[in-house]
């Protein structure tokens, strides 16, 4: 698109499976994807029971590239086989996750691989109604998708009778209006609903009672963007590109301090250094490496010594931080930490929907307590006051945003507690070198 | 569907045909499961909480379970009745084998689950949210008209979170108007939600949604600036903290220095239960929240604001007596005394016949009886009647033809019916209290609503069938219903479907509960009834009427052709009773319906009017010189009214605030009336009564209205009440039974059609009523 920079980086190391088209000309068009193995998945998957579709994805060690990473294939066989109210396959295309960008390249150079993700799994469910909930900010991504669908309609990937196999899906976007919250699940079911995006009680889980009453599946986009490949290729195949329970590969997106930033294509389990250092070319400039984010902005920060870990869902998990979304935060020993907790839980603050009270209060609190703390205006109770409050938030919020906005600043106060110090020693800033009056 | 305008910048696609496609249900509102579902059908479950052992029918929340083991668990969100919410985590508890704590709102109790609700971790985190609450809340409780029963004050004062450790500026937004009755003041909500959830889900107006996001939410008007809705105030009444407040109650008192009389509203005929707040002997509150009486916490704006009439400037404190043709104060000695004598005079000098005497919808049971003793037999003439405005009496004559007096409807019944029937009426508008209860069994336990009407009523929106008939045609559809006579053309013009689908879904249900207004009447109510009574199981009846006491007026026998409790007056044997009790005479010859009086009036065969609490002049669009040709017109009312101008003695009545006594609701429901405070000047009809037939030379042995309701209870059938049932509070339904003389003409029952805001004359009086710009609008506009 005129405008953005080809977000995708480039390196050896590389195994290229969601991304393999994505270099080639005009590689939205049908044509070209037809021209790879596009709708050979389909073929497939309506030619299997939809229950193999399932056992295969379940054996794929497919887990959800959104952040929470369940198996994709157990999630599909909670939905049940009989249902009174209609089903739904749903696309979460709401990437908002601070550091990460991985679902836009996705839209925007293969959609038809992300819609005959969405159709497998409609059949494997056998639902037969699609959406695709696009974030609000991705107006442009919005067309692209549009017209593949335009394109997928025209030539029968949709509509009635797909391929003759007698199985009728239709899938349309749907855009959000700019609310990070409407990335958890059940608030972007109320959102797709016309309702404000609020969370829901869970349970009732979305796959028992999800998009207007009805048995519902949402899957993050590169999670269906899987899909094709699994079919295609096999379970096996797939589990054995990654690590153990961790099939397949996913997009990383390296970005803050670091040479060759963009979004790379590896492993999972794939070592967090030889990320940085190989893929991403180290921290530019010479300096130091102070910190990492390894999976978006809800994670908690690693530091400088902790990277040696393989990133994978259950290897980040035991050493106490997530893979989230894969966004990759690098810091340099620059970066004031202080300013980082702050700057989160801005983000936390002015993106909490205000539902519940823990997270409404809290984020608004810390935000300004940690922004008070870094300007200047440090007091001594305030880091085990903000760790604390933290702590009030973290497991008593309806849905996982409080916990996303406690969790990374419950690491820093933690990891970084002799910056918060210095902070209140010194007044001001030690890394900014700027004196600010203490009132 | 997507909101297709963004393209407009972009450029045009051939876009995918999306709505055709679309597999979407129908119109949707809330997702069900977040209503808890009792199931009673299932074993109960067994769990303990805190040690305690309790066994709770399946599908309750653990919340309730906990209230019934006696153990409170602090919520804002949680509401009976309301949507689940999960938002304020007050209610947080620790569940074995459950790794975080767990909202007891939202958790339904399984079989052998351990509860703590008073560990370490759960006090702290209940301190951790009241310490959330708190750091935005202005903690202005000192000037708040919450303070002292402030749901956030008493959890802080329990869980202790006094000291905070919150630095940082209060967020501060401007208090705002909603409208003359509802003020929100944003720095004070907890965001509960309740005001959201009670008026879409209870009040099914939807005024209310929420602006901005995260710490900045505002609760807000949907439509505008200004609460567009039926004004009710549930909203202030539900609302845990002082966020949104009273036009009315504001800034005037501190709760603990009122006195609180649970009383009976005056305005409708549902008999809500209303507790009025009283300060230096004058209103200024109204609620219900001890959810005492059957109509719970719920009032409607007359309910919980039309009291005001009785603080009113315009009230008459001092008798009026005309001389020279002008009205002028006197004593009640001197009032009481020109009574007398121009009574007798009228008596003496053209007989019984040439008085009549017109009741009240508003006042007691005790003193209707009373009314009607003095007509009857000080007065000597049965001239007696009230403006009837649902017929009662031939709903107990086809009732008891049947012998089916036990299928009068209670207000409980509506709320119970798996299936109710409503022919004609507003009940939104002519009587809230039973919309409401119509609307929660309809989402509460899926009742199917049935309606009959030539107009079109807010209540469609709840209807499982309506069908709208020409105007005035619902007698018709009743015949046809009943197949008496086929549906000619015409008749239905509107609805959801045919008359025989209406029908046939009638016949398919049981235990319905047919309610009815004005335009079923006479031989119409007969046919009602003896059709209703083919459906199947019990089926139920309601007739309603406009206002407090309609009832009661009938069941005492304020008519020309009835004694009390509906024995036929032609009768020997029911003018026996009575003569008995009165110890005197009772003419045998029915006197003159009101329309019959009015005429006379004009015709002159009428010299003496007495018209205690009502206003003919306005409600029967009587010319100013109907009533000139009278020789003597005494009028007892609480106002200057149209008819109470005309009058040659004027005395200043009490109003319902202001008297013991009971009044019987549209359904036969008795209720108590208390006494929080007295009006210097006034008497009460009872007072005036006793006085005038004192007067007149009759010595009655009454010292009280305790004195006359048990004579009521002794002499009135149907009456047979239990005194302690009534005394504690209670709504005691009554079964009359008797064959009144069928209704003369059709054109004695009319109602008033009184819309929200309005309840016959007493309305005009009131700020509150007056002061919505609902109020101004068309009669009718739903919201």
């Amino acid at each position: 698109m005129p405008g953005y920079d080809n977000p995708m980086g480039n390196s050896p190391l590389e195994v290229k499976v969601i991304s393999k088209r994505f270099a080639l000309p005009n590689s939205a068009s049908l044509d070209v994807y037809l021209q790879h193995d596009g709708y050979q998945a389909l073929k497939k998957a309506l030619a299997t029971k939809p229950e193999d579709v399932i056992n295969e994805v379940k054996n794929s060690g497919l887990r959800g590239r959104g952040g929470a990473g369940f198996n994709t294939g157990m999630k599909w066989s909670f939905v049940p086989k009989q249902s009174a109210k209609l089903k739904y396959v749903v696309c979460n295309a709401d990437e908002s996750e601070p550091g990460t960008c991985k679902d836009r390249p996705l839209m925007e150079y293969d959609p038809h691989q992300l819609i005959e993700g969405i159709i497998i799994s409609g059949y494997a469910i056998q639902a037969h109604q699609g959406f695709i909930y696009v974030r609000g900010e991705y107006r442009y991504l919005l067309e692209i998708v549009d017209r593949a669908l335009a394109e997928a309609y025209a030539r029968g990937y949709l509509g009635k009778n797909l391929l003759g196999s007698g199985f009728d899906f239709d899938l349309c976007t749907h855009t959000g209006a700019g609310a990070y919250e409407c990335g958890e699940e059940t608030a972007l079911l109320n959102s797709l609903e016309g309702l404000r995006g609020y969370p829901r009680i869970k349970p009732p889980f979305p796959a028992v009672l999800g998009l207007y009453g009805g048995p519902t599946v949402i899957n993050n986009v590169e999670t269906l963007s899987n899909i094709p490949h699994i079919i295609l290729n096999g379970a096996g195949w797939y589990a054995k590109l990654g690590s153990p329970k961790n099939g397949g590969t996913r997009l990383f997106c390296l970005s803050g301090h670091i040479s060759r930033p963009g979004i790379y294509e590896l492993p999972m389990g794939f070592p967090l250094r030889r990320m940085i250092e190989e893929v991403g070319g180290g921290v530019p400039r010479g300096k130091r490496l102070k910190a990492v984010i390894p999976g978006g902005s809800s994670c908690p920060v690693l530091t400088a010594e902790e990277i040696d870990v393989a990133m994978d869902y259950d290897s980040v998990a035991k050493i106490g931080s997530m893979l989230g979304s894969g966004g990759v935060v690098i810091m340099d020993e620059d970066t004031c930490m202080v300013k980082v907790a702050g700057r989160i839980m801005r983000f936390y603050a002015h993106e909490s929907c205000g539902w519940c009270i823990p997270c409404r209060e809290g984020t608004s609190w810390l935000k300004r307590l940690l922004e008070r703390f870094h300007s200047g205006g440090a007091l001594p109770d305030d880091p085990d006051t903000a760790l604390d409050v933290a702590y009030n938030i973290l497991g008593k919020t309806l849905c996982p945003l409080g916990d996303a906005a406690a969790m990374p600043t419950i690491s820093i106060l933690q990891k970084f507690r002799h910056e918060f110090e210095e902070h209140l020693k010194l007044g001001y800033c030690p890394y900014e070198k700027k004196a600010v009056s203490v009132a | 569907m997507k909101d297709q305008t963004h393209k407009s910048q972009f450029v045009i696609l051939d876009l995918p045909p999306k709505p055709e496609n679309l597999h979407v249900p129908g119109p949707y509102t809330r997702s069900p499961s977040l209503s808890p579902q009792l199931n009673p059908a299932a074993e109960p479950v067994s769990v303990t909480i805190d040690g305690k052992e309790v066994k709770v029918p399946a599908g309750t929340l653990l919340i309730e379970a906990a209230k019934q083991a006696g153990i409170e668990i602090p919520s804002y969100c949680y509401y009976p009745g309301l949507t689940l919410q999960g938002a304020c985590r007050m209610c947080l508890v620790a569940i074995e084998k459950m790794p975080k704590l767990q909202t007891a709102c939202t958790t339904v109790v399984a079989k052998g689950m351990v509860v703590h609700t008073e560990t370490e971790e759960v006090k702290n985190a209940r301190k951790a949210m009241l310490e959330f609450l708190l750091t935005n809340h202005p903690l202005d409780c000192p000037v708040c008209d919450k303070g002292g029963e402030c749901e956030l004050q008493d959890a802080v004062f329990r869980y202790g979170a006094a000291e905070t450790r919150f630095m940082e500026p209060k967020l501060h937004h401007e208090e705002r108007k909603f409208s003359s009755l509802v003020y929100y003041d944003w720095p004070r909500c907890i965001l509960c939600y309740r005001c959201v959830r009670v008026c879409d889900e209870g009040l099914d107006v939807n005024a209310y949604g929420i602006g901005f996001r995260g710490a900045h939410s505002e609760i807000i008007p949907n439509r505008g600036e200004k609460l567009e809705c039926e004004e009710c105030g549930m909203c202030i009444d539900v609302c845990p903290v002082g966020a949104l407040t009273s036009g009315t109650y504001r800034y005037k008192t501190r709760p603990w220095e009122m006195t609180y009389s649970g009383t009976i509203c005056n305005h409708c005929g549902d008999g809500c239960k209303t507790t009025l707040s009283v300060r230096n002997n004058e209103i200024v509150r109204a609620n219900n929240r001890d959810h005492s009486g059957f109509n719970g916490e719920f009032l409607c704006v007359k309910g919980r604001f039309g009291w005001d009439f009785v603080n009113s400037d315009q009230r008459l404190t001092a008798p009026l007596i005309r001389k020279n043709g002008k009205q002028e104060s006197g004593t009640w000695e001197e009032a009481l005394g020109v009574v007398a004598d121009r009574l007798n005079d009228v008596l003496k000098q053209h007989g019984p016949a040439s008085v009549a005497v017109i009741g009240s919808n508003r006042t007691t049971n005790e003193e209707n009886y009373l009314l009607g003793r003095l007509t009857r037999t000080v007065l000597g003439t049965n001239n007696l009647d009230h403006h009837r405005t649902a017929d009662y009496g031939s709903l107990v004559r086809a009732l008891t033809e049947v012998k089916a007096t036990d299928r009068y409807a209670t207000i409980q019944n509506i709320y119970e019916a798996p299936s109710i029937l409503v022919v004609g009426n507003d009940p939104t508008h002519q009587h809230p209290l039973v919309a409401y209860q119509i609307r929660q069994a309809v989402r509460q336990h899926n009742a199917h609503l049935y309606l009959l009407n030539s107009r079109e009523i807010k209540l469609q929106r709840q209807a499982t069938h309506s069908v709208t008939v020409r105007t005035s045609g619902e007698p018709d559809a009743i015949r046809a219903l009943a197949g008496i006579q086929a549906p000619h053309a015409g008749l239905v013009v509107g609805g959801t479907g045919d008359f025989d689908s209406f029908r046939e879904g009638l016949l398919e249900e049981s235990d319905t509960v047919i309610i009815f207004g004005d335009e079923i009447r006479g031989k119409d109510v007969a046919d009602l009834v003896r059709w209703g009574l083919a459906l199947p199981g019990r089926t139920r009846f309601v007739a309603l009427g406009d206002y407090a006491n309609s009832r009661g007026a009938a069941d005492m026998g304020l008519l020309p052709d009835v004694l009390p409790g509906y024995l036929p007056l032609p009768e020997q044997a029911a003018r026996e009773r009575f003569e008995a009790a009165w110890q005197f005479r009772i003419p045998t010859e029915p006197g003159r319906d009101i329309r019959s009086i009015l005429q006379g009036a004009q015709s002159g065969e009428i010299k003496a009017l007495l018209v205690f609490g009502s206003n003919p002049v306005k409600t029967f669009h009587l010319p100013k010189e109907q009533l000139s040709k009278l020789a003597f017109l005494m009028v007892a009312e609480l106002f200057p009214t149209e008819t109470a101008e005309a009058a040659d003695v004027v005395l200043p009545a009490t109003s319902f605030a202001e008297k013991s006594g009971t009044v019987t609701n549209s359904c036969g429901q008795v209720q108590v009336l208390k006494k929080p405070m007295r009006k210097a000047g006034t008497r009460s009809d009872l007072e005036i009564l006793l006085a005038l037939a004192g007067r007149l030379g009759h010595k009655w042995a009454y010292q009280s209205s305790d004195d006359v309701l048990r004579e009521i209870i002794a002499q009135v059938p149907g009456y047979a009440i239990a005194l302690p049932n009534l005394l504690i509070g209670r709504a005691v339904a009554t079964q009359p039974a008797g064959t009144p003389p069928e209704l003369a003409s059709a054109d004695l029952i009319f109602s008033s059609r009184d819309s929200l805001f309005t309840s016959g004359t007493l309305s005009r009086y009131s700020w509150a009523l007056n002061s919505v710009d609902e109020a101004k609008r068309p009669h009718g506009h739903i919201f």
